[in-house]
């Protein structure tokens, strides 16, 4: 029972959510605004996260590939594979539901026990629009740029990395790279990522709208939202790849 | 004028508020009191629709706000300031933005008579040159203070005060006391403060409603509290010892 009332629950807020912005002035601020705190305040950790990735699938993709009917380039071709198909959508979306989802979470959370969503509603404001519209939007079309940004990060990594071990050239890592490339699977993780951000943003709103208590109920609204964006993200990870590419 | 007619309201199985009618009168403060978990913030979230009620009704000048649509309900809103008893203040944003918020929402001045009104409004409270400074930079009478700046930038028909002195010292109480009185004066508006604090309610409570266990029990003027003979009301006035003597004594 307490699934379906959390069900029905999570979609009354994402109507109001979807209603009309109030002022439409304030709506284009408030969405660069999460621009900036959601999308360029994660580039740093993207970068570090997506760099290393590269690197660790050249090495071990070299260690893997020891039999002489393996080309060496098909290290290039697994570092392109990899990040473009599940690292940079997948594990880059993972990495944001901790980051992003924790920090609106607590954002709302504690608007909602210190009664700054019940100050909005007392003005005429629709608080979910106000608060979560902005959010949803802004990750829905900055987090694709995210994982394109990944993608390049992750193959450059790959390429630093396995020429400084020299477990492969930069002939067979160029071929590699470009070998067999199919664009349809950018869009694919263009469209796992656009879902993955939606995921991310309501369900983390939705546990801290629905905070109640004070500093500990926020704590644990946090960590929740943190683990259903997880699993939720995992969930449709499978039905997509199911839907899109078999 | 704000009517509330037999409202009542259940939380699951327990029954919060039970059949409460009053009337708020214009240009008095109107107070709820009584002791904590009676009821009394309930009740204001129910009048302002934070809360949904089970039954009755809560009329502004006439208008039944719930049987109002979202828009009607809306235009209502905009007619209310609202003092939380934390001061519910935007963290994120500093005093002037908090103040001018509403009126960015809801007007279309420019920025320089926004700016102008904020200036009025903090005169107003007595917290000049504060403009800059965040909620977590201000004390709590401070916060309140501010809150109320905010309430009155849109000139409310409505002012509701949920617990305006809760963690203040006496002498900033009193400060806080005197505003919502002037302000309550000055703009002939309609104020309703909750509160458990004594001193509040002899100081500036024109009509008084005590709330116990979810229902009315007594209605009257600060004077009438003094003799009331309600032995509900006379615990909750003559809580200490002190108390109980000085009555005996008159």
């Amino acid at each position: 029972m307490q699934l379906f009332y959390h069900f029905g629950q999570y979609f009354i807020l994402i109507y109001r959510t979807f209603s009309k912005p109030e002022k439409l002035s304030i709506f284009r601020k408030r969405i660069f605004e999460e621009i900036n705190l959601l999308g360029i305040g994660s580039l740093g950790i993207v970068a570090i996260i997506s760099i290393f990735m590269g690197a660790v699938i050249t090495i071990q993709s070299s260690s893997n590939f020891e039999s002489p009917l393996i080309p060496v380039y098909a290290v290039g071709v697994a570092v392109r594979d990899s990040m473009i198909l599940e690292f940079s959508p997948t594990i880059v979306s993972l990495i944001l539901a901790g980051k992003i989802g924790s920090s609106i979470s607590s954002e709302i959370g504690t608007m909602r026990v210190t009664e700054q969503i019940d100050a909005l509603e007392v003005m005429g404001i629709n608080s979910a629009a106000y608060l979560i519209q902005p959010k949803i939007i802004s990750a829905f079309f900055f987090n694709p740029i995210l994982v394109i940004y990944s993608m390049f990060l992750g193959v450059f990594g790959g390429y630093v990395f396995g020429i400084a071990t020299g477990v492969v050239t930069d002939y067979q890592y160029t071929l590699g790279i470009t070998y067999m490339f199919k664009p349809y699977y950018v869009t694919y993780a263009l469209i796992k990522t656009a879902v993955f951000a939606f995921i991310i943003t309501s369900v983390s709103s939705y546990h801290g709208y629905y905070t109640k208590g004070g500093a500990l109920e926020v704590g644990r609204s946090s960590t929740k939202a943190v683990v259903y964006s997880s699993v939720l993200i995992l969930l449709f990870n499978f039905l997509l790849t199911q839907l899109l590419l078999i | 004028m704000i009517q509330i007619n037999n409202i009542s309201k259940s939380f699951s199985e327990k029954k919060v508020l039970d059949d409460i009618s009053f009337t708020f009168e214009t240009g008095k403060i109107n107070m709820i009191i009584g002791e904590s978990g009676s009821g009394k913030t309930t009740l204001l979230k129910c009048m302002v629709g934070l809360n949904e009620i089970d039954t009755g009704e809560v009329l502004f000048d006439g208008r039944n706000f719930f049987a109002l649509d979202f828009n009607g309900k809306k235009e209502i809103r905009k007619e209310i300031g609202m003092l939380f008893q934390g001061g519910a203040l935007f963290d994120s944003q500093t005093v002037e933005e908090n103040v001018t918020f509403p009126l960015t929402m809801f007007t279309d001045l420019s920025m320089q008579e926004k700016q102008e009104r904020a200036n009025f409004c903090l005169k107003r409270v007595n917290l000049e040159n504060a403009n800059d400074l965040y909620p977590s930079e201000l004390s709590g009478g401070m916060k309140k203070r501010v809150a109320i700046a905010r309430s009155i930038s849109v000139q409310p028909k409505y002012l509701f005060c949920d617990e305006p002195n809760s963690g203040l010292d006496p002498k900033t109480s009193i400060v806080i006391d005197n505003l919502i009185k002037e302000i309550t004066e000055e703009y002939n508006i309609i104020t309703i403060v909750i509160t458990h604090d004594m001193n509040s309610v002899i100081e500036i409570g024109d009509n008084i409603m005590f709330i116990y266990k979810g229902k009315k029990y007594w209605e009257g003027n600060k004077r009438d509290i003094l003799k009331t003979e309600n032995k509900e009301l006379c615990d909750f006035v003559y809580a200490t010892k002190f108390m109980k003597e000085l009555k005996s004594k008159f």
